[in-house]
């Protein structure tokens, strides 16, 4: 199937993505699960509610349905920082610096592994 | 070093099979574009619980009638997860859901049509989950980072909805004559809506040319049809129901199945809001919203209290 949406004969392609709301929105959590023990926190996704208790209830519910995890943590995504886009060519500059890199020493081969 | 403009840089992260990530420049288009169809997308999982929520209370048996409460609880998530991943470009779950009340968003027109025995259970997992898993498959490779990882998810899951009907079905089908006839009638009103699902031909399919070269859509219509109608056949061959296509056979020379015309005229019409159950549908929803009104502002009123009691 396509969840492209038909454009009827006469119809224009554009939705509307914005309207009046009556009610208050709840704010959004991010939501990280430990898969199993051993392993690091992953950002899995994100979903709204009204505090941190109701968040991380519907987080185990909606996200651990399968035994995806044993631990859940949510956070205000209001409390994830980032930098701006623009200054992601900052990274770049880092794989120019290719002595940071162990592959880039030559070993010679009667030393053995190291 | 080449300085690329914005365009060529966000086209050269796509043809390098690279995700284009929240973040990131992104032409107006692409992003109109993906909002239009994850807004869509979210609506059918949410609108989708619908037919299935019909024959909860009506489930043969008590395991049936858990299956189909994961099946439906599964829904609702996975229409939590594409709300989040449309949330990422810029527009809010509650004014999506709110233009999907005011009749102004879309959903898919399968879950127009109405689910009228048992058998519309096992239909509807085989043969409707079936033709989304199709495309569904294709969407975990598109370019939109936050769309692909729900897709992901959501494909795991799909594949236990798919299963569990056409077991639904196997049960049917190996029971008595009176439960086949009505696996058959079944497969008779569900096989077309199916294939429609797919939507128009790629001649008439409007923005499918952009959508390839943005990696939003990877296969087509008509070649994920075909795809959809080669796998389905053998299935309905063990079952021992008949598609109803009189035109359907195997054509060697292309190495495909060949099959008859689909009714355009019927898909526009229940694109246009007139199937046989588009406006119960919204109707529903919107109660549902309404009628949970106090759940959310007593949720909203307890959490403020707690925030005032925890700050004073």
């Amino acid at each position: 199937m396509t969840y492209e949406v038909p454009v009827a004969p006469g119809e224009k392609a554009e939705i509307e993505e914005t309207t009046e709301l009556s009610g208050e929105s709840w704010p959004m959590w991010e939501v990280f699960v430990r898969a199993h023990r051993g392993i690091s926190h992953v950002h899995i996704g994100s979903l709204h509610a009204p505090d941190v208790e109701t968040a991380l209830e519907n987080a185990r519910d909606v996200y651990t349905r399968r035994g995806e995890g044993v631990s859940v943590w949510v956070v205000p995504s209001t409390e994830v920082h980032a930098f701006e886009p623009d200054a992601a060519a900052d990274y770049v500059e880092a794989n120019e610096k290719v002595y940071r890199l162990a592959t880039t020493y030559e070993i010679p081969e009667e030393v053995g592994q190291m | 070093m080449v300085v690329m403009s914005p365009e060529e840089q966000f086209q050269a992260i796509i043809d390098a099979e690279d995700k284009i990530e929240p973040p990131d420049w992104m032409p107006d288009g692409y992003r109109k574009t993906l909002i239009r169809q994850i807004a869509q997308h979210a609506h059918s999982e949410v609108i989708g619980m619908q037919p299935e929520a019909n024959w909860i209370t009506r489930a043969p048996t008590l395991y049936r009638k858990a299956i189909l409460i994961a099946k439906v609880q599964d829904e609702a998530g996975h229409g939590l997860y594409l709300y989040s991943a449309a949330e990422t470009l810029g527009v809010k779950r509650d004014e999506m859901q709110e233009l999907l009340h005011q009749g102004k968003h879309k959903y898919s027109s399968i879950f127009n049509y109405p689910t009228l025995s048992w058998a519309d259970m096992g239909t509807i997992g085989w043969l409707v989950d079936g033709a989304a898993i199709t495309n569904q498959v294709m969407l975990t490779r598109g370019s939109y980072g936050p769309y692909a990882r729900a897709m992901v998810r959501i494909c795991k899951e799909e594949s236990f909805h798919q299963r569990q009907g056409y077991e639904v079905l196997i049960r049917l089908c190996q029971g008595s004559p009176e439960q086949k006839a009505m696996a058959q009638d079944s497969i008779n009103r569900w096989w077309w809506p199916a294939l429609m699902m797919f939507g128009p031909h790629d001649s008439d399919s409007t923005h499918t040319e952009q959508s390839m070269k943005w990696k939003i859509k990877r296969v087509t219509n008509d070649d994920l049809r075909q795809q959809f109608v080669d796998m389905t056949v053998r299935q309905a061959d063990y079952l021992g129901l008949e598609l109803p296509d009189p035109d359907l056979r195997w054509n060697e020379e292309r190495g495909h199945y060949d099959f008859g015309d689909i009714d355009w005229e019927e898909f526009w019409h229940v694109v246009k809001g007139n199937g046989p159950m588009n406006r119960e549908r919204v109707a529903h929803k919107v109660k549902a919203w309404k009628d949970g009104a106090w759940v959310r502002e007593a949720a909203t009123a307890h959490a403020k209290k707690r925030e005032a009691r925890s700050a004073a």
